[in-house]
């Protein structure tokens, strides 16, 4: 866990995020985003909104256009190549896995533990096969990502970002594609790891989700902000999302839809 | 955070990739010098993305010899069997067919002069000093300079690349520095399969032709024929074959972002390069031995 308990793990003040394939389009202006330890956050958005884009930058994949981003209360100007291990207490799911496809799924949960630690291929596995058992990976071991349904690679990849023990984790949509009972085990499991899992020593872990439709994540505990017209617009509480006037809020609690539904 | 944006930097912002490619979507101007003019700057941003490369590659070389040992030594060895243990069955043919085809030329022509004495030296001069090292890199350039760009540019458009950074795997290390170092060692082992191969296949085929010449006095001449220089020369050129070849096709595989349906355009372009660079390298290892 974060070292002090005081500094949030994610402070942006004012912070333009450009978009990650062409960096002088910016994609979200004026970010003002605090999110302490253990908190759990969805931002929601349409397609295109920049979700991905304020994730990466969350992430530490790129810096911001303007404005000031820290991490665990470091200015991310300040970040060098002997401060990766800062950087890495941050865990990142990438929406589709994005795993490689070249390695079956216990190399590629592995590969950062033997990358970083420098630790044989052997051990790394070792490790590795905790995390493929409780994400019910282990019949998919030894198959390489392009013969695994999506759904699958998308747990093999939280199952690679976990294995470094990260205490921030950001999942860019995780619920796309995924069929109900997926969907319910991924919002069950990472209830648990906000609330404190074994995989992560008991500790809680601080959640940042994307999402394009916000039913499935209704819950007291979390907290939730939109992207909307480049503004990063804080919503609060679930009860203040339910209330909330926003019609791309609506759209995403498919309040609208429903409602066109019954008029037809 | 810096060090994932100098992650980045090596694979796009260093070199103004960004720029190049808006360059190449211009259409041409009309006037035959403003082509020529938005041809040459062309390629000396390609000359500059490539030399940045190259100076990054071998930082990152240097750099983090030691890093990750466990994970880069396997990526080395395999390297090396692609670049140059699984080509060896197709070296032996052309080795074959190389000392077939100089020895048969030569046998008949040195034989007007009654100067088959020379046979040794001559293979020395074509073989061990021109043809052995350049025809390696073009056949590694496109046995293994093609999968390359393949590989990396789908790597690369399907975002393994910001996978890795994001797992604090710096992609240069990982993805370019095993094939660079394999592709350099892979040419070089394979040129001397390559020359031994061509310098007995063309004993073999003077033999067959009745060339009053024995094994002694054939590889006697040979012998007299190299000096150090040839050695030396040798193994620069052909480190620095598979070395520029690996660059320039990991150059476009990776260092710019690519959609799918541009992959196999960049390969060739790639190609195209690599032997222009080939030939270019060639050329300076010419002038080399004509001033020693």
């Amino acid at each position: 866990m974060s070292e002090n308990q005081n500094i949030p793990a994610i402070e942006m003040c004012g912070v333009n995020v450009a978009a990650m394939r062409d960096a002088s389009l910016t994609v979200v202006e004026d970010v003002n985003w605090s999110v302490a330890a253990s908190e759990f956050w969805v931002i929601a958005g349409q397609e295109h909104s920049g979700k991905s884009d304020l994730l990466m930058l969350a992430a530490g994949l790129m810096l911001p256009a303007s404005g000031n981003y820290k991490l665990f209360g470091t200015d991310a100007k300040n970040f060098g190549e002997a401060e990766l291990a800062e950087r890495l207490r941050v865990g990142f799911v990438f929406q589709g896995g994005q795993l490689f496809n070249r390695l079956t799924i216990v190399e590629n949960i592995a590969l950062p533990l033997q990358y970083q630690k420098n630790l044989p291929a052997a051990e790394a596995t070792q490790a590795a096969q905790s995390l493929l058992e409780l994400l019910e990976l282990a019949p998919l071991a030894e198959v390489t990502p392009p013969n695994v349904a999506a759904a699958w690679r998308q747990r093999a990849a939280l199952a690679r970002a976990l294995i470094l023990k990260p205490e921030v984790l950001l999942l860019d949509n995780p619920q796309a594609g995924l069929g109900a009972r997926h969907l319910q085990w991924w919002l069950r499991f990472l209830e648990q790891l906000s609330r404190g899992h074994e995989c992560s020593g008991g500790q809680p872990i601080t959640i940042a989700a994307t999402a394009d439709d916000l039913r499935p994540w209704k819950n007291e505990r979390r907290k939730f902000a939109l992207l909307r017209d480049k503004k990063f617009i804080p919503l609060g509480a679930w009860n203040e999302v339910e209330t909330a006037d926003d019609p791309v809020v609506k759209e995403l609690l498919a309040v609208q839809l429903e409602t066109a539904n019954l008029t037809i | 955070m810096l060090y994932v944006a100098d992650m980045r930097g090596n694979l796009a912002k260093a070199f103004e990739l960004a720029n190049t490619q808006m360059f190449r979507r211009t259409a041409l101007p009309k006037s035959y010098t403003d082509r020529l003019g938005h041809k040459l700057f062309l390629f000396l941003l390609t000359v500059q993305g490539l030399g940045a490369f190259a100076l990054i590659t071998l930082g990152v070389i240097l750099k983090k010899s030691g890093v990750a040992r466990s994970v880069m030594q396997p990526r080395v060895r395999q390297e090396i069997s692609r670049a140059g243990v699984a080509l060896l069955p197709m070296f032996l043919f052309v080795a074959l067919a190389l000392g077939f085809l100089v020895i048969g030329q030569t046998v008949s022509a040195l034989a007007k002069y009654g100067a088959t004495d020379y046979l040794g030296s001559t293979m020395v001069i074509v073989i061990v000093r021109e043809l052995g090292p350049l025809l390696t890199a073009v056949l590694v350039l496109a046995r293994v300079g093609t999968a390359n760009v393949i590989e990396l540019g789908t790597a690369r458009a399907l975002g393994e690349v910001e996978a890795l950074e994001a797992l604090g795997i710096d992609p240069v290390h990982y993805l370019i520095v095993p094939r660079v170092i394999g592709m350099a060692l892979g040419v070089f082992s394979l040129t001397v399969y390559l020359i031994i191969g061509a310098l007995a296949s063309g004993y073999l085929f003077a033999f067959l032709q009745d060339v009053p010449l024995t094994p002694g006095d054939y590889f006697k001449q040979i012998a007299e024929a190299l000096g150090w220089l040839d050695f030396a020369l040798l193994a620069l050129k052909t480190i620095a074959f598979g070395f520029f070849i690996a660059i320039v096709t990991c150059y476009h595989g990776l260092a710019q972002p690519l959609r799918l349906e541009e992959v196999s355009r960049v390969a060739v372009r790639a190609v195209t390069q690599g032997v222009i660079v080939c030939v270019l390298i060639d050329a300076l290892f010419i002038v080399l031995y004509l001033v020693a």
